[in-house]
């Protein structure tokens, strides 16, 4: 199996002085060509600093990056920008407004100066089921998951090998969430991508991806696959608190957790 | 079940729009006694408008009717401002979403539960001060007397929901209606956040609305669920019974939702039929 992405040693800074923080401290991993990776952690992990890291959102960051065997380190040329693109959280802040839908699928044609755009433009809203229909609509005449759609068919216009999905549906219901869950699945068959799936939601990744990383406070905590995951065969302790709190509210849980804590903080 | 403390019966809200009205919540009703009742539903369900109507608290331009709302035996629809100012905050009060938006960014925490006391009971300051801090202490807030002078700012999203909940409850209120609480949560940090619901509800009798979309922390939180879709409550069972739901509609959301412990090839996509828009169950 050979790593699509290698990432090792990585290290993300902000700020600086006395508010300088670590969000990414020491995270390596590697997600094998055509697997699908899911990074689970809670708010301020750094799970989503790892993504703009890769896709090129977060500068200076330190240890080593490959895609493909290439360093993503110095000045990225066109062409690796396209081997790995990005779907964000939010399908209510990731469109231009006042853009339609064709101006922003037609943008990253235009900047990487690819031809046919308008046959690109009509087969990219095919593959996500939108349909032609759509192609002159501005983002506020779109549902929310209609909008994510749109998001994703931007993102596989540039044919990407890899795809970073940061949270693509935790603003949507859950019934809209399972068609674009779908969708994504479907994609990922059909077209033998490479996803890094990011969520809080232990249920969804699991869902999409085979292995998992658990992260906290910066650190990639424990790696694991789906199934040991489900057999509750997690070994870092947090890893097994997350599962059990993922599974829904119980009155002995919510204790032992409080108590955890108390420990940990005993335990600098 | 016990006595109901609070009674809705066939409440209705509707909005005038310029293009044309729009019925939001469609002839709703139930029961809630010292329990946890839950609202589920997905976004433009009527869950949360549902829940304002209760307290007066929805929009200027909504339109309020039921045939009957009673609070304690008090007819909430007939009630002045005034009677409802006496009510709302006092005997039922509301827990929101996000703790970064419900509190006043430039106050001091501790000054803003303390506010809470002061604002309905004659006291001085330190009695007020007192009481903010043994608030803070029993929604298990460890050393209270640091938190108590921290900005919304310095505070963690936990943490801020809990300050919340210790505002709500320093009046000792017999119904909280809480709108997503847990939601802007991370998951072990919600389990405490309703831990303290919890507890409220068993040990001190408090009535609990819990509205939420998260179907399955609702079936595991809750004594009964109401299911809404399209501004009604297609269905209402005991917590414990949500699995064996009757409803299409909530055995669609069921299905369509990943499980850890039921790993699902392809997740089932909901069909919504139009006829659940008519005829109330």
């Amino acid at each position: 199996m050979s790593a699509l992405l290698a990432i090792d040693d990585l290290a993300v800074e902000f700020g600086e002085g006395k508010t300088r923080m670590r969000a990414v401290d020491g995270v390596t991993l590697a997600v094998a060509e055509g697997e699908s990776y899911g990074l689970v952690g809670e708010s301020g992990c750094g799970k989503s600093t790892i993504l703009r890291a890769i896709s090129g959102l977060n500068k200076g960051w330190t240890g080593s990056m490959r895609v493909q065997g290439e360093s993503l380190q110095g000045r990225r040329t066109p062409a690796m920008h396209r081997q790995v693109q990005m779907v964000f959280q939010d399908p209510y802040g990731s469109l231009h407004p006042r853009h339609t839908v064709d101006t922003i699928l037609g943008e990253p044609i235009a900047i990487h100066g690819l031809d046919d755009a308008n046959g690109r433009i009509v087969r990219a809203l095919d593959q996500v089921g939108l349909g032609r229909a759509f192609r002159f609509r501005f983002p506020h005449q779109l549902s929310g998951g209609q909008r994510q759609r749109v998001a994703i068919a931007r993102a596989l216009l540039l044919e990407p090998r890899l795809l970073l999905l940061d949270e693509p549906t935790s603003a949507l219901d859950v019934s809209i969430q399972s068609e674009v869950l779908n969708l994504l699945a479907d994609l990922r068959r059909e077209r033998s991508l490479t996803y890094l799936f990011v969520s809080h939601d232990l249920a969804v990744v699991a869902h999409m991806c085979s292995r998992v990383g658990v992260m906290r406070a910066g650190k990639l905590v424990e790696e694991t696959t789906v199934a040991a995951l489900r057999a509750g065969e997690a070994e870092h302790p947090y890893t097994r608190r997350f599962v059990e709190a993922s599974a829904g509210y119980d009155r002995g849980m919510a204790r032992a957790f409080a108590d955890l804590e108390e420990e940990e903080r005993a335990t600098p | 079940m016990s006595a109901p403390i609070l009674a809705v019966e066939d409440l209705h809200v509707r909005f005038a729009t310029p293009r044309g009205e729009v019925h939001a919540v469609r002839g709703v009703s139930f029961d809630v006694g010292r329990e946890r009742v839950g609202i589920v539903g997905e976004s433009g369900s009527g869950k949360t408008m549902t829940g304002r109507s209760i307290l007066r608290l929805s929009p200027r331009n909504a339109q309020v009717s039921a045939k009957r709302m009673e609070f304690a035996g008090e007819d909430l629809l007939a009630a002045s401002e005034r009677r409802i100012r006496a009510i709302r905050g006092r005997r039922i009060s509301m827990v929101l979403q996000d703790p970064k938006f419900s509190l006043n960014p430039v106050m001091r925490v501790g000054a803003q539960v303390a506010e809470a006391y002061t604002a309905l009971r004659k006291g001085s300051k330190a009695e007020a001060r007192e009481r903010a801090l043994d608030m803070l202490a029993q929604v298990r807030i460890r050393d209270p007397k640091r938190v108590y002078g921290l900005y919304p700012h310095e505070v963690s999203g936990g943490m801020g929901q809990r300050i919340m909940i210790a505002m709500m409850l320093i009046p000792e209120p017999e119904l909280l209606i809480a709108d997503e609480p847990t939601s802007a949560l991370d998951v072990t940090v919600r389990m405490q956040v309703l831990a303290i619901l919890d507890d409220l509800v068993t040990k001190r009798g408090l009535g609990l609305v819990f509205i939420s979309h998260d179907l399955n922390l609702v079936a595991t939180f809750c004594d009964r669920v109401l299911v809404m879709y399209a501004g009604r409550i297609v269905e209402s069972c005991r917590a414990s019974e949500l699995a064996d739901a009757e409803h299409p509609y909530t055995r669609g959301l069921l299905a369509s939702a990943p499980r850890l412990d039921a790993p699902r090839e392809r997740l089932a996509v909901l069909d919504r039929d139009p006829a659940w828009l008519g005829a109330a169950t």
